[in-house]
């Protein structure tokens, strides 16, 4: 049944041309990270050998009956707070019924009318600086399936296979379904919101939120219109499970609907999938996809009544979120909009920019290393802050020696190479290298006072008003310290001496 | 010794005086499966030899090492689950199936120290009224071996009936305890929802089912009770009774009010059940108890709205039978949709799949409001009835069945007469309130049940009540069955379940 529509339409236009407008809204489900499953005492493992985590009540026996966890309720609700959505008082869950044999229940149990969380939004940083501004819809609980593994057969999928193997492992683990309003108008936006989503909920400290491990998880509902026409018809994209893949899937659905649409056909409401070997999205049409999932309040399970100092009392115990913080980092140190923004979306380096601004007094300063040559450093070797050999108060250190005019600013490069490669602090490496700027005025006035009284003519020069022969001295100070000499103080003690000397 | 007429409270007398061993009494109770159950077909698995193993566990033990139940028998509608034990809800698709755990209810028992016979039959996953719907024998009514004993806990009801145990757990979602219960002239409970864990019980409609007793009196009903209730972690719908019903004592109905509710009786009933629960009322004055008229014409809208919220509930509830993980999957599947179709087709029996297909429907896009969310209201209507009711009434009494026990085969071809069966049992669940059918006379030779409901978690005050009755009108509880030699080799033969261990493999008694 499987249908490359990749090429139906004639010529493809590219992405943007013609007039077309994109229409995106996306589902996300957020893996939360408790220590068991949504619904039984089985701890939430990845990785671990298959069916070594599982009980009769996530198995599905008969006559099992669910538990709701509240720590999964309690992280569910971290979440829809930081992305301001309004708590519902009153939610309760409903059954989802579908046959699949990842489902041992043959209904998953999920959210419909009555979500936990309502009515929010989170405003997007896009690459030009400017924010858009995304509602979400909804956020609600449900449970996991588990994993298929089909064997044989060319398709990988469950017609035309071998045999399949279930791994229930994954089965009950708790699942956040975060959607959004279509307000999101193109891949890159679409890539921008799941980035700084993935900051936020990691930020919460409630899941592992990596897309390749499928802690992440992506689907988008795309159409395509005309500016200021209604909504065409929209498809529901799958399988994109990287930042990649949901910008190259987006990418040839919307280009796969601008062809049909411009060779006078229609899209078709239906579920698409991307195939990230060949980069093509296709359907699969037949059986599977007529469903009805017969949603109704699961008797199993009381209403969850979420009282508001049960909400304020998680609501406190939040961490600064990234809006609240990049206004505050633009209040407290006086950086720009942009590097705030970079800051706050980043919790790990902005509690680095803050340690190293408070270590040394000078935000400033602070600032230009922490987003110029760490991040540098960091981006080149594809780390993250916490894995960096050169911790905040390292870095501290090293600008202080900079504040202190020991190391010069292109010295202190050298030294942070030094100090990521070895490890060791500014102090040992300035030591070891001979790399400190000589600024002790006795030992350099010595140094001045017989640089001037080996040159009387270039002295009386200088005296007579040839400012420029100034470069000479310093340039032989420099020469007599092996170029150590702090130039500020070189300067300074010249004059000095220059000018003592006429008086003289 | 002589097990017949024995109440469970007798039993844990006789061991306490140490007149009888726990394997002696054991023994005794298998003796009398083996000579009566070929008739009766209660026992879908007898597990003589788990049974014998934990009577001589007990009986090692001094007497004061013993807890107060240690030892007494029982018998376990095979609708809960038994660890390591054929849990088979007399369905095909379950066949073969061994849960790996044990039902709340049944850990409360082992840990008490009663003895487990074996597993009852029933209607497929209680859902029936006669227990001709059982995937593997048809129980027979130990009162008239022509006639069904009811159902869905109709194995049990006859079990207890028949003295092939002292007394036995059945589960009630529109009156599958009671209603069996009054056609064989036992005692029958229905908790309040929620009094009991339903952790283990294979689930029908989770909304309405509840695991409750079914006795040879009401002591031995309020102490089965007292063994089960309790809110446990792992049922988020129970909560447990605020205290334990104790011994009912009650001698008198003194300045007690009860309602005979309107819709549920006369015309409802057929003219000999109406005599034995006008006698009833007479007793009920005669004890200084007041009776007197209440409607509550939203009953009358029981069976419909039970017909739509039971069969949508188990139409998901029973979806987990797929022949992914367990039980029965077809020996011939292309797909994993022909492996769906053909396993699900081949393992549910007729009345199941219709509720099935009656519940997808009534769940159906389109359809839901019209059919499942209308159901709710009325079943809103109904709990408002009851407890408008209950303002005026201690209690609400109606017969527990409006016909004594039918034959077996009379109503299997017309599913709306079966269905209505339960007319006046069905409302109660509904309302998610406790309540007991008790013996309350014959009719053609036949017992008539009196059905007696409380207002939620009353059944302390219920069993009170059910116990003046019955002291009162001292009806006759052992069945005129004769103790014949073993059922003849033919009629075992037709008794499905190859796994079950039955006493033919091995020498019971002495």
């Amino acid at each position: 049944m499987r249908q490359d529509v990749s090429k139906a339409g004639g010529l493809v236009p590219l992405f943007g041309n013609g007039g077309w407008e994109a229409v995106i809204g996306l589902e996300i489900h957020v893996q939360l990270n408790t220590r068991t499953k949504m619904f039984c005492g089985c701890r939430v493992t990845f990785g671990e050998p298959p069916n070594t985590h599982v009980c009769p009540v996530c198995l599905g026996h008969p006559g099992v009956l669910p538990v709701i966890n509240e720590k999964a309720v309690e992280y569910a609700t971290r979440i829809a707070l930081a992305l301001e959505c309004r708590i519902a008082e009153h939610t309760i869950f409903h059954r989802k019924n579908y046959f699949y044999p990842d489902l041992p229940k043959a209904y998953q149990i999920s959210q419909y009318d009555l979500p936990l969380g309502v009515g929010g939004h989170l405003d997007v940083e896009l690459e030009d600086g400017t924010l858009l501004p995304v509602g979400i819809t909804r956020v609600h609980l449900e449970e996991d399936a588990g994993k298929l593994i089909h064997a044989g057969g060319a398709s990988g999928r469950i017609d035309g296979a071998d045999y399949s193997l279930v791994d229930f492992n994954r089965g009950g683990t708790p699942l956040v379904e975060i959607v959004t309003e279509p307000d999101i108008k193109s891949p890159e936006q679409a890539r921008a919101f799941l980035m700084q989503l993935r900051n936020l909920v990691r930020q919460l400290g409630v899941s592992d939120v990596n897309m390749e491990e499928g802690s992440l998880r992506c689907d988008a509902n795309v159409s395509v219109r005309r500016p200021e026409e209604p909504f065409g018809t929209k498809t529901e994209l799958k399988n994109m499970n990287s930042f990649r893949f949901l910008h190259h899937g987006l990418e040839a659905e919307i280009e796969r609907q601008i062809a049909l649409l411009e060779a006078g056909e229609s899209v078709v409401q239906e579920t698409v999938h991307f195939d990230p070997v060949t980069g093509r999205v296709f359907t699969l049409r037949g059986k599977e996809e007529a469903h009805d999932y017969r949603y109704f309040p699961e008797p199993d399970l009381p209403p969850l009544e979420l009282s508001r100092e049960y909400v304020e009392r998680i609501r406190a115990s939040l961490p600064e979120l990234p809006a609240a913080r990049k206004e505050r980092l633009i209040r407290q140190y006086g950086l720009s909009s942009k590097e705030a923004a970079i800051l706050a979306a980043d919790r790990p380096l902005a509690d680095y920019f803050e340690a190293v601004a408070q270590a040394t007094g000078e935000p400033r300063l602070s600032a230009n290393w922490v987003l110029g040559d760490l991040s540098g450093y960091l981006n080149a070797r594809g780390l993250d802050v916490e894995a960096c050999p050169v911790t905040a108060s390292a870095l501290a250190e090293l600008l202080g020696l900079v504040l202190e005019g020991t190391l010069s600013g292109k010295m202190a490069k050298e030294v942070f190479e030094a100090m990521a490669a070895s490890g060791k602090c500014a102090r040992d490496i300035v030591a070891e290298r001979g790399l400190g700027q000589i600024s002790d005025v006795a030992q350099l006035e010595a140094v001045v006072a017989r640089v001037v009284e080996a040159n009387p003519g270039p002295a009386e020069e200088y005296r007579q008003g040839r400012e420029r022969v100034l470069g000479f001295f310093v340039g032989q100070v420099m020469k007599e310290t092996g170029g150590q000499a702090n130039p500020q103080l070189v300067n300074d003690l010249l004059r000095k001496h220059l000018g003592t000397a006429a008086k003289a | 010794m002589d097990v017949t007429g024995l109440t469970a409270w007798g039993c844990r007398e006789l061991l306490a005086k140490r007149e009888v061993s726990a394997t002696e009494l054991v023994r005794a109770y298998l003796e009398r499966i083996y000579r009566v159950d070929g008739r009766i077909q209660a026992y879908l698995l007898v597990d003589a030899e788990g049974a014998l193993a934990a009577a001589s566990a007990v009986d090692a033990k001094a007497p004061g090492e013993r807890l107060p139940w240690e030892g007494v028998p029982i018998a376990l509608k095979d609708i809960l689950c038994v660890k390591g034990v054929e849990t088979t809800c007399a369905s095909r698709i379950l066949k073969g199936y061994r849960p790996p755990y044990d039902a709340t209810v049944v850990a409360k028992l082992r840990e008490a120290g009663l003895i487990f016979l074996g597993k009852l039959n029933l209607d497929e996953f209680a859902m029936g009224s006669s227990t001709e719907n059982s995937a593997f024998q048809v129980t027979r009514n130990p009162w008239d071996l022509e006639r069904v004993p009811g159902g869905s806990s109709g194995g049990s009801a006859a079990c207890v009936a028949a003295s092939e145990a002292p007394w036995a757990l059945g589960s009630d979602t529109g009156g599958s305890i009671r209603q069996p219960a009054s056609l064989c002239g036992v005692v029958g409970l229905k908790p309040s929802y929620g009094a009991v864990s339903r952790y283990g019980l294979v689930a029908f409609a989770s909304s309405l089912d509840q695991i409750g007793p079914l006795t040879r009196d009401v002591r031995d009903a309020a102490a089965l009770l007292d063994l089960i209730a309790g809110r446990d972690p792992r049922d988020s719908t129970s909560v447990g009774l605020a205290e334990p019903v104790g011994v009912p004592d009650w001698g008198g109905l003194d300045g007690l009010r009860f309602g005979v509710i309107t819709e549920l009786g006369g015309e409802a009933c057929e003219p000999g059940v109406q005599e034995v629960f006008s006698t009833a009322v007479d007793a009920i004055g005669n004890l200084g108890g007041m009776c007197e008229e209440v409607s509550l014409p939203s009953v009358t809208r029981g069976v419909a709205a039970y017909y739509i919220i039971a069969p949508s509930e188990a139409s998901s509830n029973l979806a987990r039978f797929d022949g992914v993980r367990y039980g029965y999957r077809t020996p011939q599947a292309g797909d994993l949709y022909e492996m769906y179709v053909r396993t699900r087709s081949e393992g549910f029996g007729a009345e199941v799949k219709r509720r099935i297909m009656i519940g997808t429907y009534a769940l159906s896009a389109g359809y839901y409001e019209a059919y499942y969310a209308q159901a709710q209201r009325t079943r809103t209507l109904i709990r408002n009835d009851f407890a408008r009711a209950f303002e005026r009434f201690d209690f609400l009494i109606s017969p527990t069945s409006p016909t004594v026990a039918f034959t077996v085969g009379e109503r299997t071809a017309d599913p709306l007469a079966m269905y209505l069966s339960d007319l006046c049992t069905i409302p109660v669940n509904l309302a998610g309130l406790p309540a007991v059918s008790i013996p309350a006379g014959f009719s053609a030779g036949l017992p008539v049940g009196l059905q007696i409901i409380g207002p939620h978690f009353s059944e302390k005050r219920l069993l009170g009540a059910a116990h003046a009755l019955e002291q009162y009108l001292k009806v006759e509880r052992v069945p005129p069955l004769s103790e014949e030699a073993a059922g003849s080799a033919a009629s075992r033969a037709t008794r499905e379940p190859a796994a079950r261990v039955t006493l033919e493999d091995r020498e019971v008694g002495g």
